[in-house]
C-alpha cells in the first residue's frame, strides 16, 4: 500500500480551486437495478449528508440511513497511540459510536471514496463491520483512486442525480474549517481484493478520471 | 436569528435548561437546552440556532436549526436547516434538508404507498 507524506508538510502547495463536477458511473448504473425494483431496500449512505440522496431513495420508497464516517473519524476523543507510540485512532471506540446496526441489516452500502480518505487504523475494522451489517447478497459500492492521483486529490461528496450519474461536491472538515480531507493512500487491485476478501465477489469498473469503481457482493 | 413571533408560540430562550417531559397544545420554539421528551401532537417544534435538544420528539412539524439528538416522529414535515446537527431516526411524511445540514440516522417516509408501509 502506498502512503503519502501526510498533511503536515511544512511547504504546503497553494490549494487549487476545486469545483463541483458531474461523472458517469458504470458501477452505479449496475447497482441501480437493485433500487428500480418493487422491493423496498435498506440503504446506508456513508458520505457526507446528501439531501439529494435522501430525496432520491425516499422518493423510490426505500429506507435510507445516513452516516458521515469521515467526519465522525475527526472526533478528538478517538486519538490514541499504538504500542510503538505512533498516533492512531481508536477503532474499538470508533465502532462503539458508529455503524451500530443489527447484523445483515442493509441491502446496499454506498461507501463512495471513504477507504481512500479514512485513517489507516480504521479502514479494516470499518470494512469488517460493513461486511457484517450487509445482508448476504447485499452490495457495496466504493471508489478508489488510481496511482496517478496525487495527495491533493479532493475528497468529494457524491449526490445521485440519475441512473448512472453523480454530482460531486468537494467537502471540508466540519471541525477544522478551511482544511479538507487528504488522500491517505492508493490501493492497487490486489490491496482492494484483500480489503474485501471476506466478500463473495468483487467487480472492477475502470473510469477515465483516475478512479477505479468497485462493486462488491457479500 | 430571533424566534418567529406568534400569539400561539411558546418560547424557551437561550439560557433556559429543562430536564423532563414537555408537552403542549401550541407551537414551541426552543433556543435553549432540553433533555427528555417533547410531545406537541398537532403543533410544531422549532429548534433555534442555539438550541440543544436531547429528546424524543413527536410533533406535527419539526424545524431544526441547532442540535437535536433523539428519534423524531412528525405527522407532517421535518426540515433540517443548513446549521442543523441531527443524530437520530426520522419518521415523517415529508422531509426537506438544506445543503450543509448534518444527519446521522435513518429517514423513513411514511404514507407514501405500499413500499414504505411494507418494510
Amino acid at each position: 500500500m502506498k502512503f503519502f507524506g501526510g498533511s503536515s508538510s511544512a511547504t504546503k502547495p497553494e490549494p487549487h480551486p476545486v469545483r463541483n463536477a458531474t461523472r458517469r458511473s458504470s458501477s452505479l448504473g449496475e447497482l441501480s437495478r437493485q433500487w428500480e425494483g418493487d422491493t423496498p431496500l435498506c440503504v446506508l449512505d456513508l458520505g457526507s449528508t446528501s439531501p439529494n440522496n435522501i430525496r432520491f431513495f425516499t422518493e423510490h420508497g426505500h429506507r435510507i440511513y445516513s452516516e458521515d464516517l469521515l467526519t465522525a473519524s475527526t472526533e478528538p476523543h478517538l486519538a490514541t497511540q499504538d504500542e510503538e507510540g505512533k498516533p492512531i485512532l481508536d477503532s474499538r471506540r470508533f465502532l462503539a459510536d458508529n455503524l451500530v446496526y443489527p447484523a445483515s441489516h442493509f441491502d446496499v452500502v454506498l461507501c463512495w471514496n471513504l477507504p481512500d480518505y479514512l485513517d489507516e487504523s480504521l479502514v479494516r475494522p470499518v470494512m469488517g463491520r460493513l461486511w457484517s451489517v450487509l445482508k448476504p447478497g447485499g452490495m457495496l459500492l466504493a471508489f478508489f483512486h488510481t496511482k496517478d492521483a496525487g495527495p491533493d486529490s479532493p475528497c468529494f461528496r457524491f449526490h445521485i442525480t440519475g441512473k448512472d450519474t453523480l454530482d460531486m461536491t468537494p467537502i471540508k472538515k466540519r471541525r477544522d474549517a478551511g482544511d479538507g480531507f487528504h488522500l491517505q493512500r492508493v490501493f492497487n487491485n490486489r490491496h482492494i481484493e484483500t480489503l474485501f476478501r471476506d466478500f463473495a465477489s468483487i467487480k472492477f469498473f475502470l473510469a477515465r478520471d483516475n478512479v477505479r469503481e468497485v462493486l462488491v457482493v457479500r | 436569528m430571533s424566534a418567529p413571533m406568534s400569539a400561539d408560540l411558546a418560547q424557551i430562550g437561550k439560557s433556559v435548561v429543562i430536564k423532563g417531559e414537555l408537552s403542549g397544545s401550541e407551537d414551541l420554539y426552543v433556543d435553549g437546552q432540553v433533555d427528555g421528551s417533547i410531545a406537541l401532537k398537532n403543533h410544531s417544534l422549532t429548534i433555534g440556532p442555539h438550541g440543544q435538544v436531547k429528546a424524543s420528539v413527536e410533533a406535527k412539524g419539526i424545524v431544526v436549526q441547532g442540535k437535536l439528538e433523539g428519534n423524531v416522529l412528525a405527522s407532517d414535515r421535518v426540515e433540517l436547516r443548513k446549521s442543523a446537527v441531527f443524530n437520530g431516526d426520522i419518521t415523517t411524511q415529508r422531509i426537506s434538508i438544506e445543503e450543509g445540514a448534518y444527519l446521522k440516522g435513518k429517514v423513513d417516509i411514511q404514507g407514501r404507498g405500499e413500499k414504505a408501509a411494507a418494510k
